[in-house]
Order: structure tokens, then sequence, then C-alpha cells
């Protein structure tokens, strides 16, 4: 079983068993109050998961063997604190990170919507803040079940995106919600494929904003 | 809650506030594991803290450091009683790492979490040097990032803000004068080095909100920032009249400056408030001129003046367990799950969202 932790753009928390069941599935939309929520969400999620599968009679203890974290790409401040999340949660129980590049989780519950749809290649956009979009490329499911991924997560200038997409002849798919339960769904594929599909490092795509001082300014007398 | 007034329980502490990674686990008043990780070198060519220089550095560092200070404290995470962590106050982004990882690890040990003051953790390091410690005193507290003076009654209940900068932290004010007397980042011990060589007396530079006419509403608030400026100032007036700086009487004249300004008014409010007792914290401490100072105008004012160790002077997690094991043995309700970080928590909110 699966907890599934993203904070990207809102903040999601889902346990997912070993069939792809989801067993819980919290998430709140507010792109803001990330430290306020995850505890409680994260709380939730386990006693909604304890409950059983829906339709079980009984409550159920749960068995996590995993954690899988959005990476982003997303506003920095709440991305990190799913990551920090996951990567203590798992602390506590001795199980395993695994890292999850956010749009892979996007693009996934796209593919699902319709699985019997033949989707043309599409990219997954979200809000980067400053002016900026972060994209993906995507094109399909690849043997393994997972969303094949044409291009790495960029970024681009709002004006410039839909230039860039029709160059890549990908329609353009807008997103501002990541689902944990999609989060812990691609990392039990990875998994069960044996692959990493992402880095351990987060998806910032931007240098820290910092300014060098210069030189000393007068202050005249 | 079985936890409530526990004797000696065990807790992990995570501070995340400024540049350090601090996680400390103590039982009861005993430290177990003060386990530090700064960023403090990738933010030496910015001159300062960059917040989010120092956040992404919590975020690495902070998994390796639990792995560390448990592994040092010799237990495991299933045998803590509690988890503690620093809400505020301090840099947002940085201090919301440690409140995501202190959360996430709370809920996966199904134990008790307790959302603590920063400034009022300074004070419970003082708790972890195995001496007794007596009630009340008046605590200063110097850092890079705070200039304060509060007056602890008691560590848990009572603890009343006195006066803190206007402007810059005393420890912003070393780092902005290295740099104009072109000493590298931190500024502390550079001004120190310089100073060294220096005569304390050479320059008398301002001491901020000193004036009788600053007494009626700010007896023991500070000020930097017009020091800053006379110094910067008086430089630019030397090199003017195409004299030499001298960087080690500039440095020792500023250094008494700021020391004095910080002595003198500690000691005003041990006078005042009739408390013969002055507890420094904060990694300004490690500037030996002010423990001296200190020391000196302490004896002669009759008050006993107490100095944690360095490592628990400078931003900790030990100080967090620490005070959180206070609050646990005082019989205080966990915090719930629903607080965020402050970064201007007032120092009288010891524990934020208490159940
Ligand atoms: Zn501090």
């Amino acid at each position: 079983m699966i907890l599934g932790i993203d904070t990207s753009l809102g903040t999601a928390v889902a346990v997912v068993d070993r069939d792809g069941v989801v067993r819980a599935d919290e998430s709140r939309t507010d792109p803001l109050g990330h430290a306020e929520a995850i505890g409680g969400m994260l709380h939730d999620a386990l006693a909604q998961a304890a409950l059983g599968p829906l339709g079980a009679t009984s409550p159920e203890p749960i068995a996590l063997t995993a954690v899988a974290a959005g990476m982003g790409p997303g506003p920095f401040t709440g991305l990190r604190v799913g990551i920090a999340a996951a990567r203590a949660f798992a602390l506590g129980r001795g199980i395993p990170v695994v890292p999850v590049a956010s749009h892979d989780a996007a693009a996934l519950a796209i593919l699902l919507a319709d699985p019997f749809a033949d989707l043309p290649r599409f990219a997954v956009v979200t809000d980067a803040r400053r002016r900026e979009l972060a994209f993906t490329v995507y094109e399909g499911v690849d043997d393994d079940g997972l969303p094949a991924r044409i291009t790495e997560p960029a970024l681009a200038p709002r004006d410039d995106l839909d230039a860039r997409l029709a160059e890549a002849g990908a329609q353009r798919r807008d997103v501002d919600a990541i689902s944990g339960a999609m989060v812990a769904l691609v990392a039990a594929r990875a998994l069960a494929a044996g692959r990493e599909l992402a880095s351990t490092e987060p998806l910032y795509l931007r240098a820290p904003d910092v300014t060098v001082p210069g030189a000393r300014k007068k202050v005249g007398t | 809650m079985v936890l409530m007034g526990r004797a000696e329980p065990l807790v992990l502490g995570i501070e995340t506030s400024c540049d350090e990674t601090g996680i400390g686990i103590v039982r009861g008043r005993t430290l177990l594991s003060n386990t530090i990780a700064s960023s403090m070198d990738e933010h030496a060519r910015y001159g300062g803290v960059v917040p989010e220089v120092a956040a992404r550095a919590h975020l690495e560092a902070l998994q390796p450091a639990i792995e560390a200070a448990v592994a040092e404290a010799g237990i495991t995470l299933a045998d803590l009683d509690a988890v503690a962590v620093t809400s505020g106050p301090g840099l947002a982004g940085a201090l919301m790492v440690g409140i995501g990882a202190a959360k996430a690890l709370a809920v996966s040990l199904d134990k008790p979490l307790y959302a603590v003051n920063h400034l009022v953790g300074h004070i419970a390091a003082d708790i972890l040097t195995g001496e007794e410690v007596q009630y009340p005193t008046v605590a200063l507290l110097v850092s890079g990032g705070h200039t304060s003076l509060l007056l602890v009654r008691d560590l848990v209940s009572d603890v009343e803000l006195l006066g803190e900068t206007m402007d810059d932290a005393a420890g912003e004010a070393f780092d902005k004068i290295a740099r104009i007397l072109g000493l590298p980042y931190p500024g502390g011990p550079e001004i120190d080095r310089a100073a060294a060589t220096g005569d304390p007396a050479a320059i008398r530079f301002p001491r901020g909100m000193s004036r009788a006419s600053d007494m009626a509403e700010h007896r023991y608030d500070f000020s930097f920032s017009g020091l800053k400026t006379a110094v910067a100032r008086w430089i630019e007036q030397r090199e003017a009249a195409g004299e030499p700086v001298p960087v080690g009487d500039v440095a020792a004249s500023f250094r008494e400056a700021v020391v004095d300004v910080l002595v003198t008014k500690a000691l005003d409010a041990c006078a005042r408030h009739d408390v013969p007792r002055l507890l420094l914290g904060g990694g300004v401490i490690a500037n030996r001129r002010l423990r001296e100072v200190a020391l000196e105008r302490a004896a002669a004012a009759g008050v006993a003046v107490r100095i944690p160790p360095l490592s628990l002077c400078t931003d900790n997690g030990a100080m967090i367990a620490a005070l959180a094991a206070e609050l646990i043995m005082s019989g205080r309700a966990p915090s719930t799950l629903a607080f965020g970080a402050d970064s201007t928590l007032p120092v009288t909110e010891i524990q934020v969202a208490a159940a």
C-alpha cells in the first residue's frame, strides 16, 4: 500500500493499495496553507484507509510499503512542505520514498479519464508564478502503464507557451490540481516495473532568487 | 493523555527557523543529541542569509540530520514520546519545511506534537546544561535574526518581552559593518579578529535607543541601523580626506558600541525588575567581548550570568526538544495539527495551537 503526497499546487494526500484501489483521497485546492493542512490530511487519510476498501464490513490494518512524493514542478515554498512530509513520514515507518514528477501524475489522470480514447500528444501545463508556466509533453502510456514523457518538465513564459506547444505538436491541458492517488499510482507502477522516474531532487526549475551585494552604497554626510 | 506530566519524556525537536537545520533529542532535561547542519557557507557570497537558499538547504539536510541524531542518541524513532517543532518566529519558508516534516513524523509514529516558540527555546537551552536553573531571570537573546530582552518568570507559562530591536538584529549589524570594512561573512568573528588590534575607545559611535528621550517608550528596545550609518559615514569622511581607515579601531569601537548598549540595557532590566540573574543566548554570544563585558559589569552589579555552551546558544533542535519536554512535564496537552508557520510569533506564545 502506498501513501501519495503532493503539494506542488494544492495539497493532496492519498492511500492506494497494491491493486491500484484508492483507499483514501484527500485534497485541497488552496494554493497556500500547505503547512497548515498537511498534518490533518495525513491523519485523516490514514484513518480513512484503515476503514478498508469501499464496501468492506470491518476495518483492516493498513501496511504502507512506500511513500510517493510529488517532486514538482510547483511554487517552491508549498512544494517543499509535501516533500519534507513524505521524507519524514517514510523515516518514521522505515519505508522508502519514491519520487514522482507531479506532471506524470497529472498525465496519468488525463490518460485514465478515458482509457479507450486514442489521446493525441498533449502537454500538462501548470502555474509556475512570475508570468511563467511549467509544462511537460506526453504521448500515450508505455508498456509499464506509465505516461510516456516526450519532453522533460520545463518553464516557458506565459505568452510563449502556445507557440512552443504548437512546435511540439502537443495539445495544451491546463491542470490546477494534482491527485495524491495518481502520484501513488505512478509510484506503484514505477515500483512494479523496477524503474526510477524522477530524481530525489525537487523540480525547482529555477535558481534561487538572490542578488549578490554590489559595491558599498554611499550614505553621504 | 497518558503523556502529560510524564517524568522524563523522550522528545525529538526540529528547528528550521533560519539557516541551521537543528535536530535535537532530549530525555527530560538530559541532552542525547544536538545535531546541526548549517547552510551558512552557501550564504557567504551573498553577505547574509538568503531565505530561498536556506529553505532549500533545510529540505536537503532534514532527513540525514534526523538519522544522525537518532543514531547518536542511541534510540529508535518508535521510542519517542513526542515530536517538537519551531513554529516561529523566523523565516516563513524555512519554518514550513520543519513544520511539514514534524507533522508527518508525528502522524507516522502516532505520537503527540508540540509546536513551540523559537525564542523561548533559546531560554530552554539553559536547562540542558545540567545545572540548577532559577527563575525569574532576565534573558538577552542576540543573533543574526533577533535581539530580544526578556523577563522569564516561568519557562512554560510566563515570558514577557521587555524589548527588541526596532530594525537590524545585532548579528546583522556585525555582518553589515564587516561588509563595509571589506571583511567576509559572517561578520561576527571577522570583526572580532580585526578588533583585536584596535582601540575600543578610539571612536565614539552612537548607542542606539539610549537617549533620555528614548527611555520612556524604548527603554529596553534596540536599534543598530543608526550605528551602521554612523560607521559608514565615519569611514567615508576618512576616505574623502585621503586618510587611511584604521580598520582595527573602527571594528573595536563599533563592537564596543553594540556590546555597551546590549549589556547596559540587560543590566538595567535586572535592576529595575529586581532580578539578580541574566541569561545570555543566541549565536552572537560567541562574541568574546560581549561575554567579557557582560560578566564584568554583571559582577559589579551583583547579577549572576549564565551562558550555556555555544552549541546550545546558536539555533538548535535540542532547545526546541527541551522546551517541549518541560511543557510535557508540566502537564501541557500537545498542539493540534492545524498550526502553520508564524514568522512574527510573539514571545508570549510559548506553545502554539495547544489542544
Ligand atoms: Zn535563534
